[in-house]
């Protein structure tokens, strides 16, 4: 069964084109991650899934059935927003449980549900407290929480951790995927941090300017991207993008290489200067400029004595290449 | 809330600046009600200071009271205050809501056209509004001046409670409706608690006009039964006497019942501004 199947989405404020002709689909247990670029339509998508908006045109289906005029609690989802949206008035628990009040459920499987998402989430000491009580994290568990009692059919988290610090934010990270595995419920989850697209989806939906540039998991996108978008848009740092600095490159072709995939060599077939050098302990990445004037970025695994200035030579492996056409689509290399 | 650091220096000269503020405004106050405990000849002859066993009096009072109907005046501004500022308040919070929430055609118009009502008093309608009451036969009733007032008191409303509504959080409001709420509920029990500051500072605002007022109260309900507090204490005023005692006991009583209000409002105000807003 799909959890969720989107057909021919459009939507439209006044004559601005948010979003053109999506269709999509999520399996059941699947985690979908859509990302994109900022105000690309990520969470103007998620609101027409909740019902939130209403799609200029097409369908939202959710198990299965048509659900565009059916009201967001209606609809078997639960929603965790980015600023949390709790209700500040309410103690904890009363935040989790209006939903299920309002949806007439008896006491006592409103008792077994918060019960339940309070020992997965670790709330149990702050039932009781207000929103203004708690810190970011807790705030952000109890927003989790306020979705996971209400059983729904399909999660959607629109950016639920970027208010939070980076090391918070890595736990959270372990901590969604660990919910994925116990609820093994659907989720969608709008990011526009690439590493937590990476590690938390089993499908990744790369959008831009309202369309879907690609979908797959992680690694297809990673090891086969469509167009230069997607192939830059994920990996970190991004791929390098070069037109005219490889030596014997066909003219009108960009040529694509990620940073990991250059290394140094007396010979290479780019030449250029080192204009910075970032030492992270375990890698080091050199910012070089090339001799044609395109900027590029070589991540090297280890400690190298590299200092600005320096003129250096780089080369590639050419299984690693990605080439481009000018309409920035990917041009697909005969087997060899 | 963080505190604020500041110098000595300057919290001192804040605190001096307030204090003298305080002093100016309370002192014709503070006249009145020491001056209301006096008798007639103490009242002229030493208007400032306190009364003492000579010229304590309760004559002001005994007049008041007296005055058969003065607890039908109290209770009469009570009803017409209260009365109006509850309607104003719920019909402007409404109002606020539509305009701050739902994208309509019009909205933009409704609101400038709201607007207008702020910079318009609503007295050039006087002669109007009367017509209008004696039709409906409203004249001499206690409803011909909550409406009035309400009136009187929306534009103003509606302006600034949209403009607070307009920053209560989308998302606090979707969430609402993901978990089921009504249009109304998400207004009475999410939105209403989050503008309550504002919502003091609109019944504040309001109050102490229409307390005060002598104009309605004298054109739209100046009969036995529906006089405010405000008409009734005219009575003493007279042309050509002029009953001291009386009208500065009026007024000491008429302080109380908009001061406890205030006290009410205020707290609301100083609460919302303090519980602090969550992300
Ligand atoms: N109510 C609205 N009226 C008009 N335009 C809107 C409205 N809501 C969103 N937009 C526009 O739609 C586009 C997509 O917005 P959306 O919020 O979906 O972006 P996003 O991908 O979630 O971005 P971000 O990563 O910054 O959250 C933006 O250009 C935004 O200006
Ligand atoms: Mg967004």
């Amino acid at each position: 069964m799909t959890a969720l199947e989107l057909d021919k989405i459009c939507k439209s404020f006044g004559s601005v084109e948010v979003l053109k002709d999506i269709s999509l689909t999520v399996e059941d247990g699947e985690f979908v991650v859509f990302v994109g670029p900022s105000g690309c339509g990520k969470s103007t998508l998620l609101r027409i899934i909740a019902g939130l908006e209403d799609p200029t045109s097409g369908t939202v289906a959710i198990g299965g059935d048509m659900v565009n005029t059916v009201p967001p609690a209606k609809r078997g989802i639960a929603m965790v927003f980015q600023s949390y949206a709790l209700y500040p008035h309410l103690s904890v628990k009363d935040n989790m449980t209006l939903g299920l009040k309002q949806e007439g459920q008896p006491k006592a499987v409103i008792e077994e549900r918060v019960t339940k998402a309070v020992r997965m989430l670790g709330l149990g000491a702050y039932i009781a407290r207000r929103p203004s009580d708690l810190s970011g994290g807790q705030r952000q568990r109890v927003a989790i929480g306020r979705a996971i009692v209400r059983e729904p059919k399909l999660f959607l988290f629109d950016e639920p951790l970027s208010n939070l610090d980076a090391a918070l934010r890595m736990n959270m990270r372990v901590e969604i995927a660990d919910l994925h595995r116990k609820l093994g419920a659907s989720i969608i989850y709008v990011t526009h941090d690439q590493t937590e697209a990476m590690t938390l989806a089993d499908k990744i939906v790369v959008l831009r300017d309202g369309h879907v540039e690609q979908v797959g998991s992680p690694m297809e996108l990673y090891n086969n991207p469509a167009n230069q978008f997607v192939a830059g848009f994920l990996g970190s740092p991004s791929m390098n993008f070069l037109e005219k600095s490889v030596a014997g490159q066909t003219a009108g072709t960009i040529l694509g290489i990620r940073p990991e995939h250059l290394r140094l060599t007396e010979n290479g077939r780019i030449r250029g200067t080192i204009t910075h050098v970032e030492r992270l302990g375990g890698d080091t990445n050199l910012l070089v400029i090339t001799d044609a004037d395109e900027k590029l970025t070589v991540r090297l695994f280890g400690q190298y004595d590299k200092s600005v200035g320096e003129a250096t030579a780089l080369d590639f492996d050419d299984s690693h290449a990605f080439h481009f056409d000018q309409d920035r689509q990917r041009i697909y290399q005969s087997a060899a | 809330m963080s505190k604020a650091r500041q110098s000595t220096g300057a919290t001192i000269a804040a605190h001096a600046v307030l204090i003298v503020y305080t002093i100016i405004a309370l002192f014709p106050v503070f006249v009145i009600v020491i001056n209301s405990f006096k008798t007639r000849q103490a009242i002229f002859r030493e208007p400032l200071t306190l009364p003492d066993s000579d010229s304590f009096s309760l004559i002001g009072y005994q007049t008041v009271l007296k005055q058969g109907d003065f607890f039908l005046y109290f209770q009469n501004s009570m009803i017409v205050t209260v009365g109006s500022l509850f309607f104003i308040l719920l019909f402007g919070a409404m109002a606020a809501f539509a305009l701050a929430e739902y994208r309509f055609r019009g909205n933009m118009l409704m609101g400038l056209y709201l607007a207008l009502g702020i910079m318009i008093p609503i007295r050039i309608g006087t002669v109007a509004i009367l017509e209008m009451m004696v039709q409906t036969g409203l004249v001499n009733t206690l409803w011909a001046l909550i409406l009035v007032y309400t009136a009187q008191g929306l534009p103003l409303a509606v302006f600034i409670l949209s403009a607070f509504m307009k920053q209560v959080s989308d998302d606090l409001k979707n969430a609402g409706r993901i978990d089921g709420l009504s249009e109304y509920k998400i207004f009475f029990r999410l939105v209403l608690p989050l503008v309550r500051p504002a919502m003091a500072t609109v019944a504040v605002f309001n109050m102490i006009p229409i307390w005060n007022d002598l104009w309605f109260p004298l054109i739209l309900a100046p009969s036995e039964q529906t006089k405010t507090l405000t008409l009734g204490s005219q009575v003493f005023i007279g042309q050509f006497v002029t009953d001291w005692n009386a009208v500065l006991s009026a007024l000491s009583l008429a302080i109380l019942p908009v001061m406890a209000l205030y006290v009410v409002f205020s707290r609301q105000l100083i609460r919302g501004i303090t519980s602090g807003a969550v992300k």
